[in-house]
């Protein structure tokens, strides 16, 4: 993948910022609006994704390693995992939801019934969210990086 | 005919009687209640503390299948960048 036309590299500088804050606010509220880890960290990554199209990829190797972007996807997965495993550690068994009504923060519990969304909720689920988003924006930008790399940067290293 | 082409004919003719079957059973826009239904509903908000039930089911109650997409996606990544490493001759 070469560099595109004038065109669409700034239309790419123009709405990159807009996806990128539209898929962190979904994974930020993932506890309160429909969305989640998942779906955010696609949005936030098809974002990155939009710029390394418009840009190339031999201008992408030369700002940002893939090996920093597996350990990101690597510290994704070990958050998540961590989290169920504190569960084991204060609760008592693996993904024990342990901050609810104990916790430091989010740890208000809402009453059954239609209430209005309070941010500090919903125990680890914020966290969870936090670490499945990092996992999906790396992961599914390394897969791709890694692709073009392979098409068109000749000497290209980890 | 062929063997072949008989038993395709048989196979999807099983496949069709079985998906129409199941699609005049079910009634259209009212979906059977269940008892799991009604203890999530009732309960989400005061055993997890979050207001969205989905979030729940999928972060909490089925916290497994969530560690099992993780590990897909895991598996995915580290196989691209494997299949696409250099290799020296």
């Amino acid at each position: 993948m070469s560099q595109m036309s004038k065109i669409v590299r700034t239309l790419a500088n123009i709405t990159f910022p807009f996806i990128m804050i539209f898929g962190l606010y979904v994974i930020a509220h993932g506890h309160l609006t429909p969305g989640g880890g998942f779906q955010g960290g696609a949005v936030a990554a098809s974002g990155c994704i939009m710029l390394l199209v418009a840009y190339g990829s031999a201008w992408t190797y030369e700002k940002i390693k893939v090996s920093r972007l597996s350990v990101f996807e690597s510290l994704g997965a070990l958050g998540f995992i961590g989290t169920a495993f504190f569960g084991l550690l204060f609760g008592g068994y693996f993904f024990n939801n342990f901050l609810v009504r104990t916790g430091i923060i989010f740890n208000v519990v809402p009453e059954t019934g239609s209430t209005l969304a309070d941010f500090n909720t919903a125990g680890v689920l914020p966290l969870m969210n936090f670490a499945v988003g990092v996992k999906v924006i790396a992961g599914l930008f390394v897969i791709v990086l890694v692709m073009g790399l392979a098409s068109s940067v000749k000497e290209w290293k980890q | 005919m062929s063997l072949r082409t008989t038993v395709a004919v048989v196979m999807f003719s099983i496949l069709a009687v079985i998906l129409v079957a199941t699609a005049i059973q079910l009634s259209f826009g009212a979906p059977m209640k269940t008892e799991m239904d009604d203890y999530i509903i009732n309960n989400t908000q005061n055993q997890t503390g979050t207001n969205s039930g989905v979030t729940t089911i999928v972060f909490d109650y089925r916290g497994f299948d969530t560690l099992g997409e993780a590990t897909i996606l895991f598996a995915a990544v580290s196989g691209v960048i494997m299949i696409f490493r250099k290799v020296k001759k």
